[in-house]
């Protein structure tokens, strides 16, 4: 059984499931719009954990596997309120990825999602411009806080 | 065997993996996101993980035989297989990672070989435990039993 590496469209409205509730910006009493987030991860088994824990949430997630691709989806136009993003990939690691981001001028939350507990890794991280760090593994409680963080910044 | 003795089996078996330390809430939170849209996401991330466990075992046993120790890339190798066993709640192996890690930092051989040896048992302790839990499953479904909840 294999999932297919590379970037995968998982939109949450592809759940059919009557108890997925559409995570909307304005139901949180932010400005209309459905939240949409970036899982940046080369790991397979947490890009199908971060997917599934957005898509049951109802927000509609893009995933893909390192810190160059999340720059080129970014200067391919397309924008996210969430970008949940590692720091161990190849290619391009989060660090990186996050200061180019900035760079850009993304203005996104974005979320550092690490197992490494060295200080000096998670100051990089964040000197690099993350809006906050999580250690794995996520759990819906800690997306959960996430998601009520972006409904206070709109 | 009947649905209800499966059932009790199941539950029994589940109780038993997670107080003998093999699993830890994390496996809880996996079973909880399973759902009718993916009824098989469990089984699909615990399949993932046992590939990409595999996968590292190996490069670590050849990273281990090199004439030149690379401690780096072995340490890389193990902060992989940490975060993809905490990933799945396989705790005991996440465990023996951490250990791994300490000698990797130390550039101690012997106890990098001694490591490897214990993350191998536990990986091979945890991957028995799951097979048997998920035939278990498939075991209670096939008769019509309902899975108990996570």
């Amino acid at each position: 059984m294999g999932i297919d590496a590379g970037m995968w469209k998982l939109a949450g409205s592809s759940s059919s499931s009557s108890t997925c509730r559409r995570f909307h910006a304005s139901s949180l009493g932010g400005s209309s719009g459905e939240v949409k987030a970036l899982v940046v991860d080369d790991s397979r088994i947490n890009q199908m954990l971060h997917h599934k824990l957005l898509d049951n949430l109802g927000v509609e997630n893009l995933v893909v596997c390192n810190g160059k691709e999340a720059v080129d989806i970014h200067v391919s136009g397309k924008q996210f309120d969430l970008i949940l993003m590692d720091i161990d990939m190849p290619v391009m690691n989060g660090i990186e990825a996050t200061r180019k981001l900035r760079d850009m001028g993304i203005r996104s939350v974005i979320t550092g999602i690490s197992s490494h507990t060295l200080d000096h890794v998670k100051q990089e991280f964040i000197a690099a411009g993350i809006d906050e760090y999580h250690e794995k593994p996520l759990t819906s409680a800690k997306l959960l806080s996430i998601l009520n963080k972006i409904k206070h910044k709109d | 065997m009947d649905a209800l003795q499966l059932r009790k089996q199941l539950i029994e078996y589940t109780a038993e993996l997670f107080s003998e330390g093999f699993l830890d809430e994390q496996f809880t939170q996996l079973q909880q996101l399973q759902d009718e849209t993916n009824p098989n996401f469990v089984v699909e991330v615990v399949s993932l993980f046992f590939q990409d466990s595999e996968r590292l075992l190996n490069e670590l046993a050849k990273s281990l035989s090199q004439q030149e120790i690379d401690f780096k890339k072995i340490d890389a190798y193990v902060h992989q297989l940490k975060g993809s066993s905490s990933s799945v709640g396989a705790h005991r192996v996440q465990r023996s990672c951490i250990s791994f890690r300490d000698f990797c930092n130390a550039k101690n051989i012997e106890g990098c070989l001694e490591c490897l040896q214990k993350v191998k048992q536990e990986y091979s302790l945890i991957k028995d435990k799951l097979e048997t839990f998920f035939d278990l499953e498939q075991r209670l479904s096939a008769t019509g039993g309902s899975p108990p909840l996570p």
